[in-house]
């Protein structure tokens, strides 16, 4: 969870455009470790996408007759202690990754990040102070104690605001998807994840700032909306995207320790965060190993997955 | 330089104060009112108010955190309000933090003791096959995450071997006495599952950035010159290139930190060993809100204090990022 630890110095020379576009793809398919992690990644993230058409089972559907069994025709991965069906179970919890990590990466990551990034580096003077001192603290703030605390502390709050939308407006539902823990989490890691893309886009555009476009597209008298948008946005989308695979693995990682210590995404909704503390301990594990083995491979290889393909993808923006 | 670890260093109390502030915001926000929770099941209004005055809850937010700042400032953290009841935070926490300390400094010490030489041989032995394999064996071993590592790890060691206990904690050290006379120290086995789940992550930082450093050293002239003069092999490593591929390793040290203090959470409360990431966890889930704000605060210092370690070494390997200081 280190989503402060960016060197600013990494600061990559890539000019987008069309062509970079396919010369960053060629490069990256070149490689073979990074192209096997994105398949792995394409196929987890794929099984929770259509995890209702996938899963043999619902994640919840429970046969109680059936509980702790191993690998078996009808459960491929064996049952948990409730005789709910692992598989089942494991591809609704990469649908709760999915959708954490797509959340917190479009509002962290993508929104906060980028606009402060941008706003910092282009308005220099106190914007930039501001922001900057307000990353320092963030990435100062121990973010797992603070999550833990965070979500503990406010979970009961947001489940009743939610309970009191669903009750004053048409919308029906939200409680009983479990809609509340799923904002908390989301909510509360967006507060911690945006820093490091904030960081990498800002020392960028520090650096454009002083080039011959930027100071032509000035000159002609663009207002600072169109520069961000037309000019500086578009050198920074391949800066973006790096910061966006390097902060992946956080966020999934952090979810599941969330739900783990049981502050997260509440049951009955399916977590590897869930799965794996339902796994864990050394008796458990001794006489249901797959109760633990099952998740655990699976949240490893994501994990690893995400590493391998960052790497990959810094390689390939920075032409190697 | 001076100028930027002075400022640097005037960034932790501003840092502590927000975070204190906002532990204390959030432990009001939350549901179970804190004079509740410390009258235990004791409901009378009169012993409500009376332990509202006596723990400093009375008044607004801003004058009860005025309050608690201004003792904390003299070292009085408050009191245990459910798990050590009638035990001062300090109490509690400083034998804690010594167990934390210990077992975080081991493992630091045992991440470089262990990632050096590996970072050395992958160095040595670059374009065959024994590089990549390292390299990807650690890689992959950070990505195994202790919540996943530690079942399997005692199922192996305690239950199935039989070398270690399941959990707990009893120092560093256990002595043998020999002949009731000399006394041998030897490492504790409780400690072997914490070090490993402390330390398996943190290897392929440091093996990487050794790796990198002694590939630099090994194609500079001097390098070449040892050799050519006809120096053994292991003399080159070890006089020449193993002193010079270090410096950079400071940097590792403060991330490793963080890392550490950071894991200190999981590690310890999966294994019941008493320090103080699993103190904060027992606090956080028992509402005790004085032991929060404590821990809080003190994780935060740790961690500040290690990026903080991390960025002046950075400062004193590479000079340009002491000219990129004075910009941010």
């Amino acid at each position: 969870m280190t989503a402060a630890t960016f060197d600013q110095d990494v600061a990559v020379e890539a000019v987008a455009g069309e062509s970079e576009w396919r010369g960053v793809w060629r490069r990256l398919r070149r490689k073979k470790l990074a192209m096997i992690s994105l398949a792995l990644i394409v196929v987890i993230y794929g099984a929770g996408l259509f995890a209702p058409l996938v899963a043999p089972y619902g994640y919840r559907t429970q046969d109680l007759d059936r509980g702790l069994e191993g690998p078996s025709a009808e459960h491929w991965l064996g049952t948990d202690r409730l005789g709910r069906d692992m598989l089942s179970r494991t591809i609704y919890s990469a649908r709760t990754t999915l959708i954490v990590t797509t959340a917190v990466v479009l509002s962290g990551s993508l929104i906060i990040g980028n606009t402060l990034g941008l706003l910092a580096g282009y308005r220099g003077g106190w914007v930039d102070s501001v922001v900057m001192r307000l990353g320092d603290i963030f990435s100062s703030l121990p973010a797992l104690v603070m999550l833990i605390l965070i979500n503990a502390t406010l979970g009961e709050r947001v489940d009743s605001l939610v309970r009191s939308v669903e009750a004053n407006t048409p919308l029906t539902g939200l409680v009983a998807s479990g809609f509340s823990s799923y904002l908390l989490v989301f909510g509360a890691l967006s507060l911690f994840f945006w820093v490091g893309a904030a960081r990498i886009i800002r020392a960028q555009v520090l650096q454009l700032r002083e080039q011959d476009f930027v100071m032509a597209a000035e000159a002609l008298g663009a207002r600072p909306r169109r520069v961000i948008t037309r000019h500086l946005l578009p050198n920074v989308t391949f800066l973006i995207i790096l910061s966006v695979s390097a902060t992946l693995g956080g966020i999934a990682g952090s979810e599941i320790v969330l739900t783990w210590f049981g502050v997260g995404v509440q049951p009955p909704a399916a977590s590897f965060g869930a799965m794996l503390f339902e796994g864990s301990g050394a008796r458990t594990f001794q006489s249901h190993p797959h109760l633990l083995l099952v998740p655990g491979v699976v949240v490893t290889t994501l994990l690893f997955a995400f590493n391998l393909l960052g790497d990959g993808l810094n390689d390939a923006v920075r032409g190697r | 330089m001076g100028a930027y670890v002075i400022r640097r260093l005037l960034w932790l109390p501003v840092i502590l104060l927000i975070v204190s502030f906002a532990t204390f915001a959030l432990a009001r926000f939350g549901p179970g009112d804190p004079v509740t929770v410390a009258a235990g099941q004791i409901r009378d209004p009169e012993v409500l108010e009376q332990v509202r005055r006596e723990r400093g809850l009375d008044g607004s937010l801003a004058e009860q955190y005025g309050r608690w700042l201004t003792s904390a400032v003299r070292g009085d953290f408050g009191e245990s309000y459910t798990i050590y009841r009638g035990y001062t935070v300090t109490e509690v926490i400083l034998p804690r933090m010594w167990v934390s300390a210990q077992l975080g400094f081991v493992a630091l010490v045992v991440i470089f003791a262990v990632g050096i030489p590996l970072g050395l041989l992958a160095a040595r032995l670059a374009g065959t096959w024994v590089d990549p394999a390292i390299i990807g064996t650690l890689l992959f071993l950070q990505a195994i995450p202790v919540l996943v590592l530690i079942p399997p790890l005692l199922w192996l060691l305690a239950l199935q071997l039989q070398l270690v206990p399941v959990g707990g904690w009893d120092g560093l050290f256990e002595i043998w006495w020999v002949g009731g006379i000399l006394a041998i120290p030897i490492p504790d086995p409780r400690l072997y599952v914490p070090l490993i789940a402390f330390t398996l992550p943190g290897f392929v930082g440091v093996a990487r950035l050794v790796r990198i450093s002694a590939l630099e050293v090994n194609g500079l002239d001097y390098v070449r010159t040892a050799r050519a003069k006809g120096l053994s092999e292991g003399v080159v490593q070890f006089r020449h290139v193993f002193p010079n591929s270090l410096l950079p390793l400071i940097t590792v040290v403060g991330f490793a930190l963080s890392g550490i203090i950071e894991g200190a959470f999981f590690v310890e409360t999966l294994l019941g060993i008493n320090g103080i990431g699993r103190l904060t966890f027992e606090a956080v889930t028992s509402r005790d809100y004085d032991i929060i704000l404590a821990t809080t605060v003190i994780f935060s210092a740790a961690f500040v204090l290690a990026n903080l370690l991390a960025d002046i070494a950075y400062g004193f390997v590479d000079p340009r990022v002491r000219v990129g200081a004075s910009r941010g």
